[in-house]
């Protein structure tokens, strides 16, 4: 009931956050000076981006903590899942967005910036991982491979990020310039209070799809489960029925 | 306003796809607790 | 532990008789498909060598786990006593010295194929080194991860060449340095390699123990 109860002012808040996020950020806001109404879509990326990282971080931290002895439980495993699986949800609409707004700005629909390409990387890493858990088998391996994979990618993550930051930088000095005015408009006044809203709301709205994930994930386990040992039941009763 | 068609589809994709993804994770939660009689109301925390 | 694999493997050739030419004809392959004026591929030269080393890297991982999931060999390796770490290091190190041998016949491919000279060989050999042993630790640790499982073919590139993505890329911007077809500081990326190496080569280290203890 508790519970119930959470989710219901959880839902209603970041309904009425993001449409007042729409609002602010379509009609309120004014147009940036050199990509006029393009720069919208900050409210929306940057935020998209924001829930994205805090997706992964969430995957990454249930992960150690299934891993640590002391904390040791399921339960981390299944969080670790329903977390990725919204991480990966964001990180596609991280693209898709990214990508509509360099095409306004750039006229191509995809540029090996720093920012796209490590989070298309991610966004593949992730799906890995998300491969990785539906394969099936003992839960406690299944857990910690699950959990061993989550931490193997994140510890790659900060790498790929530097590693792609430095590739731009030292081939496209000048254009690099270009991007980081057009990604970073000036961001002052309303149009920087939009964005913090933007971040709120889209935070909002992750913490009420990852719990009602992670129950349905936990409502998925349970019928695993289950379905498990009504199998082992079955096959024992075969065993002590069916030999002479 | 200008670039009307990308933010259209900016921001409607963003929120078609939160939108029905919200939608299917609660359908499909409903739909599975119908199978699970005796434990149907899950507290948030374990 | 090393010695053990690398001695199946030179009983059984699979490296020699079909990774090696597997190396080769994936350099072929390029030159078809990249435009015949040598122009081109002497520029793509150190990328595509990174990537034949990755494609046959993907190759040694999946030998070096097919044959300990044959016969039980893996409980008998848990059973053994052998400290988790280092099976790990040992495994890890097999690889890296096959992936060695084949960066080699790939040099030596890329140097007559492709026409080029040699600009900074301490480079190349250094970079060499570092990257083998980033794709060989982090290799081994995926490989682990997916072995035993019935789609290890698929599973273990979707989850293994996105995190190398680094290694090839700072690999390939080290060579293009030493090769003189890039510009740039090849030692700045050479450092990449170093900290990717270091860095999956403790986390092996740490997470081999954990996944070997898999009841299946």
């Amino acid at each position: 009931m508790r519970s119930d109860v959470t989710t219901r002012v959880l839902g209603t808040l970041s309904i009425a956050a993001l449409a007042l996020l729409a609002v602010m950020a379509l009609v309120v806001t004014p147009a940036d000076v050199n990509q006029l109404d393009a720069v919208r879509l900050i409210y929306i990326h940057v935020p998209l981006a924001t829930v994205m990282y805090a997706a992964f971080g969430v995957t990454a931290v249930a992960s150690v903590l299934y891993l640590l002895p002391r904390t040791r439980a399921r339960k981390w495993d299944v969080l670790a899942g329903a977390a990725a699986e919204i991480g990966v949800v964001f990180t596609g609409l991280v693209l898709v967005t990214g990508s509509i707004w360099g095409r306004t700005t750039w006229g191509v629909w995809w540029t090996w910036d720093a920012r796209l390409t490590t989070t298309a990387v991610l966004f593949v890493l992730f799906l890995g991982y998300l491969a990785l858990r539906r394969v099936g088998g003992d839960p406690d391996a299944q857990a910690r491979r699950n959990s061993i994979a989550a931490l193997a990618a994140g510890i790659d993550l900060p790498i790929v990020h530097k590693s792609v930051e430095w590739w731009r930088t030292l081939h496209q000095k000048s254009s690099l310039l270009d991007e980081e005015t057009f990604l970073h408009p000036h961001i002052h006044g309303s149009m920087y209070w939009t964005v913090m809203l933007g971040i709120g709301a889209f935070l909002l709205l992750f913490a009420w799809l990852l719990i009602h994930r992670y129950r349905l994930a936990k409502f998925e386990e349970r019928i695993e489960d289950e379905d498990l040992e009504r199998a082992l039941a079955e096959r024992r009763a075969e065993a002590l029925t069916g030999s002479p | 306003m200008t670039h009307v068609g990308y933010l259209i589809a900016g921001y409607g994709a963003t929120f078609a796809v939160l939108a029905s993804y919200a939608a299917w994770i609660v359908s499909k939660k409903r739909a599975l607790a119908r199978e699970l009689p005796p434990e149907e109301r899950d507290p948030r925390w374990p | 532990m090393a010695g053990k694999d690398l001695r199946i493997e030179l009983r059984s050739r699979v490296a020699t008789n079909q990774v090696g030419p597997f190396a080769l004809l994936v350099l072929i392959l390029f030159a078809f498909a990249l435009d015949p004026d040598r122009g081109v591929l002497g520029q793509a030269a150190a990328g595509l060598f990174w990537v034949a080393v990755l494609f046959c890297a993907l190759l040694a991982i999946q030998r070096s786990f097919a044959v300990e999931s044959t016969d039980g060999a893996r409980d008998n390796l848990r059973l053994s006593g052998l400290d988790p770490a280092g099976i790990f290091l040992g495994k890890a190190a097999a690889v890296a010295a096959e992936l060695a041998a084949l960066e080699v016949i790939l040099g030596t491919g890329v140097v007559v194929l492709y026409n080029r000279s040699l600009h900074g060989p301490v480079l190349l050999v250094v970079t060499c080194v570092l990257a083998t042993i980033g794709l060989a630790a982090a290799g081994t640790l995926y490989g682990a991860l997916a072995a035993g499982l019935r789609v290890r073919e698929t599973l273990l590139p979707l989850l293994l060449l996105p995190v190398v993505a680094p290694v090839l890329l700072a690999a390939t911007r080290a060579s293009e340095a030493a090769l003189g077809t890039g510009s740039g500081d090849g030692w700045a990326w050479v450092r990449l390699l170093g900290v990717f190496a270091v860095i999956y080569v403790a986390f092996g280290v740490v997470a081999f123990g954990p996944l070997l203890e898999e009841s299946s």
